[in-house]
């Protein structure tokens, strides 16, 4: 009975919550925080406007464009292109708009300077695929119209700048004609278009940028080839590199002549090792090479002769040229020297001067200098300034001025690979970080604000004093844990490889951490962070470690190449160690065993099949042997369609005895037919999630025993035809399936196919039930289907006498080797958005309703209840069902727009939701990343266990204060009634 | 038309079903015989196969059925392993392929014939036993032409299998002519700590079904007006209707409460009547008294 007694408890919070949730306008931002970033920045413009606020507009990897205030580094707008739209360049025409370069070459746009309006957007067609070059002549007219001249696709376009019309086309179809630069020489009608063809031919067309008449067509050909880039050392000379990168040619063109000139490095360089390539540098007369040791300058005087000026080991980078003058161009070095940075600007034709020498303290964390743009300003003196704007190797953005770092921004945050939680350390003494505690007065002031706020009787300034103290509360921002969990780390990794600890708090860097084992080593060439996982989470035994996280990677885009394992510390950031190790990592499997010191056992899965224990005691080893023959896993080869499952055999029979390495078998496979089904999504549970009940009472008294097994694999395929594009195929060739699949024996549990279905599919798993989005072509619109499994074989254990007397099998281990009695419910229905992404809320003890988190289309998060996605719905439910907490079957699930997780805000690129239960049972913490960071604390069935944020304490210790005076004088009259009546 | 082609067809697949029942006792399950890419035959839609439960095959030796077309017969083998061995042929499928008109094929009639195992083999299959190890099957993934792409691979310990005899139970899910996945294991359950048990009959009773893909749900339409999405969605949040009990049960109960105290005081004052001496004049009396003290104190 007492079971039946909780079921109905569970249900009565089930039913009693209502799907809406809301919050006011002064609780923005009291548990939530936004962040924007724009990602690692390939390209940047100083807007040379006279007047106004200085702006710099960058162009990022994340395909991002925007305009960024050069005092604080803020976004003043910015706008996030297509995943496919990658910019190509970007620029400022007549001074007020930005022009881009996006898709290939194939789509250029206007934007308003001031506001990030979109001006014009043209599309550029060309007859093939070639680079694509954007440039604005300052000085080339047309009807009073500044033209751009863009090269894209193949074809030479001559566009207005004012309403992005194509003024003349030229197409450049020969073959094999690859296109290198595009020159127009300030001050000429002309431009020059330079490539090779067949990669040993050097073609030049001179084109009058009038009317794209072409004026002269020169080729020369060089029996050594070419590799690589070519330099522009003038307007009318360029370097190149031989197929060998051992010979530089100077090719000049003057007057449509074309002259060249063959010098060996080894003349420049005594010592120079292996082949050689071009630094990309637009600096006249100048340009770097660099070996694998060196990098080596060297100028250009006159007719093709070649001289060293300098020969550096260090890193370097270059910048741009600058025109400072007529006929001054200056440009920005960067050299790094242990911990500080050392930038000189050099004019072009005067190496040996220095306008400006500066060193800079450098954080090493932030790793080396990748890009260097240069800006000038007037200083009060009326000297030229210079002002530099630098991108590291974890993709933040520096502003360097007067020897100062002026602002920086940690844009590596836009590009986060995985995500994984740690706790606070435990408050102790000397534990704190925080040093925020303030006085008593203050701590008085503040509670007679809030009181007064209560009361009413507080006036708008105090409002806003009341408001700024709850947003800076320093109790949200503490060092140690809480009790309700809420405070946390968030330990993210990002693609720059660097690794960042936020508090989910107010989202503030803690410690950030460049991983030495990311760096690009001799032995590791480019090394990719892959994934995070937790390897010690201390909370029985080992107290007094630190927890730690695990990063794995490996060495190269391919995944045969060796991995890397990295151990942090999650409270100071210290790289513990670091392995390289000598196989491959293919799948990493977090085994739910932890030695006596809590850190987790991980089995890594090479390429060839190979089983290794991590770590490496003989502890593990000892726990491991134990567990051996429980442990089975999968794996998907999306490729081929096969599904296998896996188990360990024996220790490995190699030439080198390792004890940790084991041989794996093959113990099921699942072959999709190559000519139907193609693999477009695999989910499984949280490995982490609890299911706080087997049973779920229905209506009637009912009870059905859902299927929860953790080895549980859903499995979508669509038609090969219907994998691309929606709309790309008729309904009649398109389909949909989705399996559920036992992953230790292979079976599958339930098929199902959706006819005239297409992907993405997005799915979510969670305690019995999967819910999976996709499109349906015949109904033109996006579908959300759920499925839940239940099993059968415990059905007949609703007897309450077979419970008491203990004749149920509710107990018994259950082997997945048995025949499984499942039974499926599944249900459809049509929904408005398409996705971006698919979470669900988990809570610590599972008790709480479920919802899900929708990504949208335009990056926000949405929750919907996971009641509207319920297979037993009906269009008339009964009475008992309706209590049950059963909505009548719509065929479109509602979008209530007060359940918008992220209300008013937007994240940028949304890729990813992270859910993560806090201590407090009714609360989930939800971490939405994608270009924008956000993060809030959701309550699905409110916070029934707790006071909310705004009870008013006061209010309750005035009413008992009040009683207790009341209590008091009425005592004292019954006293003193009662005396006199005793005189009466 | 097309009903008639079907009624037709399922006339023809029942009469060819009830030919060789009488030949022969057939192994096999009823598949149904449903076209699938074809529109607006809803009543036969979705294929649920219906496993048969079969009688073991004893004989190894298989018989040939003059009856069914030869060129649409087709066989694929079953293979198995003791372990991490080889795989070596253990039975073989038969069925019957079935052509449709637009080009589709499917399985049908699916019958099985175990070899049984030789003494090597029960020596093997023992030291599984012993051991609680793997016996692994597999099957081509492509019934035309084996193995298709891969084998399908499949296994279970051996200590599911022995009962009476050996059981297995194979579903073997099917996508035209590929086999997409075979689930093999005992037809019933296999409790956890496998105990070592030996059959007592070294022969293999066999289950097998087929399945087919099933059409999932569809979305359901409303075609009525659009409001009665939002009506419904109005009537959840009304209150619903109440019983009388439901709404008033916190007033009922205290009420409740008091008529029993009202009971039990009723029922004290007959037995102080039964039990006093003084019938009449008893009650208000003791009332006097035990008021008495106190009014005495306040007179004083």
């Amino acid at each position: 009975m007492a079971i039946r007694s909780f079921f109905l408890f569970i249900l009565f919070f089930s039913s009693s919550l209502s799907p809406v949730f809301s919050l006011y306008e002064d609780q923005v931002g009291l548990m939530d925080w936004h962040q924007q970033y724009i990602g690692k920045v390939k390209q940047a413009v100083f807007s040379s406007q006279r007047a106004g606020r200085k702006r710099v507009v960058v162009s990022t990897e994340e395909n991002v464009i925007a305009s960024l205030d050069l005092r604080h580094g803020e976004i003043f707008w910015r706008h996030l292109l297509g995943a496919d739209d990658v910019i190509d360049g970007i620029d400022i025409g007549l001074g007020k708009y930005v022009i881009t370069l996006s898709s290939g070459g194939s789509i250029l746009r206007s934007w308003n300077l001031p506001d990030g309006q979109m001006v014009w957007e043209s599309s550029l067609q060309g007859p093939k695929h070639s680079k694509s070059f954007l440039l604005v002549p300052t000085n080339l007219k047309f009807d009073k119209d500044n033209v751009l001249v863009v090269f894209s696709n193949g074809r030479l376009h001559a566009i207005s700048c004012i309403d992005g019309e194509v003024l003349w086309k030229k197409d450049f179809e020969a073959e094999s004609f690859e296109v290198q630069q595009v020159i127009q020489p300030p001050g000429s009608d002309l431009i020059y278009v330079v490539g090779f063809a067949a990669s040993y031919q050097f073609e030049m067309y001179q084109i009058n940028a009038k009317n794209g008449e072409l004026l002269k067509h020169e080729s020369a050909s060089f029996s050594s080839g070419f590799s690589g880039e070519v330099s522009l050392v003038s307007t009318e000379t360029v370097v190149a590199l031989d197929s060998t990168g051992s010979i530089l040619q100077t090719i000049s063109f003057q007057d449509g002549k074309i002259s060249s000139q063959q010098t060996p490095i080894s003349n420049l360089v005594e010592d120079s090792l292996g082949p050689a390539v071009i630094i990309p540098s637009s600096v006249s007369g100048i340009f770097a090479i660099k070996t694998d040791a060196v990098t080596v300058f060297i100028r250009v005087i006159g007719e093709g002769k070649l001289e060293v000026v300098e020969k550096t080991t260090h890193e370097i980078a270059v910048s741009d040229a600058l025109s400072i003058s007529e006929d001054q161009q200056a440009f920005a070095l960067i050299q790094h020297a242990s911990s500080e940075i050392h930038l000189t600007v050099k004019l072009a034709h005067d190496w040996d001067g220095n306008l400006l020498k500066e060193s800079v303290k450098m954080d090493w964390q932030r790793g080396l200098v990748h890009k260097v743009f240069i800006n000038n300003y007037i200083r009060t003196d009326r000297s030229y300034g210079f002002r530099v704007l630098i991108v590291m190797e974890d993709h933040s953005l520096l502003l360097l001025q007067q020897g100062e770092i002026v602002w920086s921004r940690e844009d590596g945050l836009a590009s986060i690979i995985d995500v994984t939680t740690s706790e606070l350390p435990v408050e102790r003494n000397g534990v704190s970080v925080a040093k925020v505690e303030h006085n008593l007065f203050e701590w008085l002031k503040g509670h007679m604000l809030k009181l007064k706020g209560t009361l009413m009787l507080a006036s708008p300034e105090d409002m806003a004093a009341i408001q700024s103290m709850r947003l800076k509360s320093s109790e949200k921002s503490k060092m140690t844990r809480d009790h309700n969990g809420f405070r946390k780390l968030l330990i993210v990794l990002t693609r720059a490889g660097k690794l960042f600890a936020l508090h989910t708090g107010d989202g503030r860097i803690v410690w950030s951490h460049l991983l030495r084992s990311l760096h690009k080593s001799e032995a590791c060439q480019s090394p990719i962070g892959l994934n995070l996982y937790q390897w010690q989470v201390p909370h029985h035994h080992a107290m007094d470690e630190n927890p730690s996280v695990l990063v794995v990677s490996r060495c190269g885009p391919s995944s045969d190449t060796p991995g890397v394992l990295s151990f942090v510390d999650t409270y100071t950031g210290k790289e513990l160690s670091s392995l390289s190790l000598d196989h491959a990592v293919v799948q990493v499997i977090p085994l739910p065993y932890t030695d006596s010191t809590e850190q987790r056992l991980h089995l890594l899965i090479n390429a060839d099949k190979h089983a290794h224990l991590y770590p490496k005691t003989s502890e593990a080893l000892s726990i491991f042997k134990r567990e051996f023959l429980n442990i089975y896993w999968y794996s998907v080869e999306d490729q081929n369609g096969i599904i296998k499952g896996h188990a360990l055999k024996c220790k490995c029979t190699g030439e080198v005895a390792d004890e940790f390495c084991f041989d794996t078998r093959d113990l099921w496979s699942v072959v999709f037919p190559s000519e139907s089904e193609k693999i477009v999504a695999t989910v499984t549970r949280k490995l982490n999630e609890v299911v706080h009940t087997q049973a779920k009472v229905v209506a009637d008294q009912d009870v059905m025993y859902k299927y929860i097994s953790r080895n549980l694999l859903f499995v979508a395929t669509v038609a090969p035809k219907g994998s691309g594009e929606i709309g790309s195929v008729t309904p009649e060739e398109s389909w949909l399936v989705a399996y559920l699949i036992d992953t230790v024996t292979g079976r599958i549990l339930h098929r199902v196919t959706h006819h005239g279905s297409q992907g993405p599919v997005h799915a979510v798993f969670s305690e019995n039930w999967v819910v999976y989005h996709y499109f349906n072509l015949r109904a033109h619109r996006y579908e959300m289907s759920v499925i839940e499994i239940y099993d059968q074989s415990r059905a007949d254990n609703k007897d309450v006498w077979k419970l008491v007397l203990g004749k149920h099998n509710l107990t018994s281990p259950i082997s997945l080797f048995s025949r499984p009695e499942v039974i499926t419910k599944s249900q459809s229905y049509f929904f408005t958005h398409s996705l971006k992404a698919i979470a669900v809320t988990s809570t610590a003890k599972g008790i709480t309703s479920k919802q899900l988190l929708l990504g949208t289309i335009g990056d926000q998060v949405l929750a919907l209840d996971k009641r509207f996605l319920d297979p037993r719905r009906t269009v008339n439910p009964t009475q008992a069902e309706k209590e049950e907490g059963i909505i009548p079957l719509t065929d479109s699930l509602p979008i209530i727009p007060q359940s918008y997780v992220t209300h008013a805000l937007r994240v940028e690129g949304l890729r990813g939701i992270i859910t993560v239960p806090a201590k407090l049972e009714s609360t989930t913490l939800v971490f939405a990343h994608g270009v924008d960071l956000f993060f809030t604390q959701l309550a699905p069935s409110r916070t029934y266990d707790s006071l909310t944020e705004d009870f008013s304490y006061a209010l309750l210790l005035i009413t008992i204060v009040a009683l207790v005076a009341a209590i008091f004088v009425t005592w004292r009259l019954s006293e003193r009634k009662e005396l006199q009546e005793k005189w009466r | 038309m097309k009903w008639v082609k079907v009624i037709v067809s399922f006339i023809l697949t029942l009469s060819f079903l009830s030919f060789p029942s009488c030949a022969f006792q057939s192994d096999e399950l009823l598949v149904d015989d449903e076209e699938f890419g074809l529109e607006g035959a809803p009543q036969h839609r979705s294929p649920e196969p219906i496993p048969t439960r079969s009688p073991p095959v004893t004989s190894p030796t298989r018989k040939r059925h003059s009856d069914l077309d030869s060129d649409s017969k087709i066989q694929f083998s079953l293979d198995h392993a003791f372990g991490d061995s080889d795989f070596s042929p253990a039975g073989t499928f038969s069925a019957r392929l079935k052509t449709w008109s637009h080009g589709g094929q499917t399985l049908t009639k699916l019958r099985f014939s175990r070899n049984s195992f030789s003494d090597v083999e029960k020596e093997k299959f023992k030291n599984l036993l012993e051991s609680d190890d793997f016996y692994r099957i597999r099957l081509p993934s492509n019934v035309l032409s084996p193995p298709g792409r891969d084998f399908i691979i499949s296994s279970v310990k051996a200590r599911c299998l022995p009962r009476e005899s050996l059981d297995e139970h194979f579903v073997i899910h099917m996508e035209g002519v590929n086999v997409l996945a075979v689930n093999y294991g005992s037809p019933g359950s296999c409790p956890y700590p496998r105990n070592l048990k030996l059959p007592a009959k070294w022969s293999f009773s066999s289950h097998t079904v087929l399945k087919n893909r099933e059409q999932a749900p569809r979305a359901p339409v409303f075609t009525e007006e659009i409001l009665g999405g939002e009506n419904a969605e109005g009537e959840v949040l009304q209150p619903a209707e109440r019983s009388f009990w439901a709404k008033y049960w916190m007033y009922l109960i205290p009420l409740g409460l008091i008529v029993m105290n009202a009971i039990t005081q009723a029922m004290n004052m007959p037995e102080e009547q039964a039990t006093g001496l003084v019938p009449a004049q008893g009650q208000p009396s003791a009332g006097a008294v035990q008021r008495g003290p106190s009014s005495a104190v306040r007179r004083r």
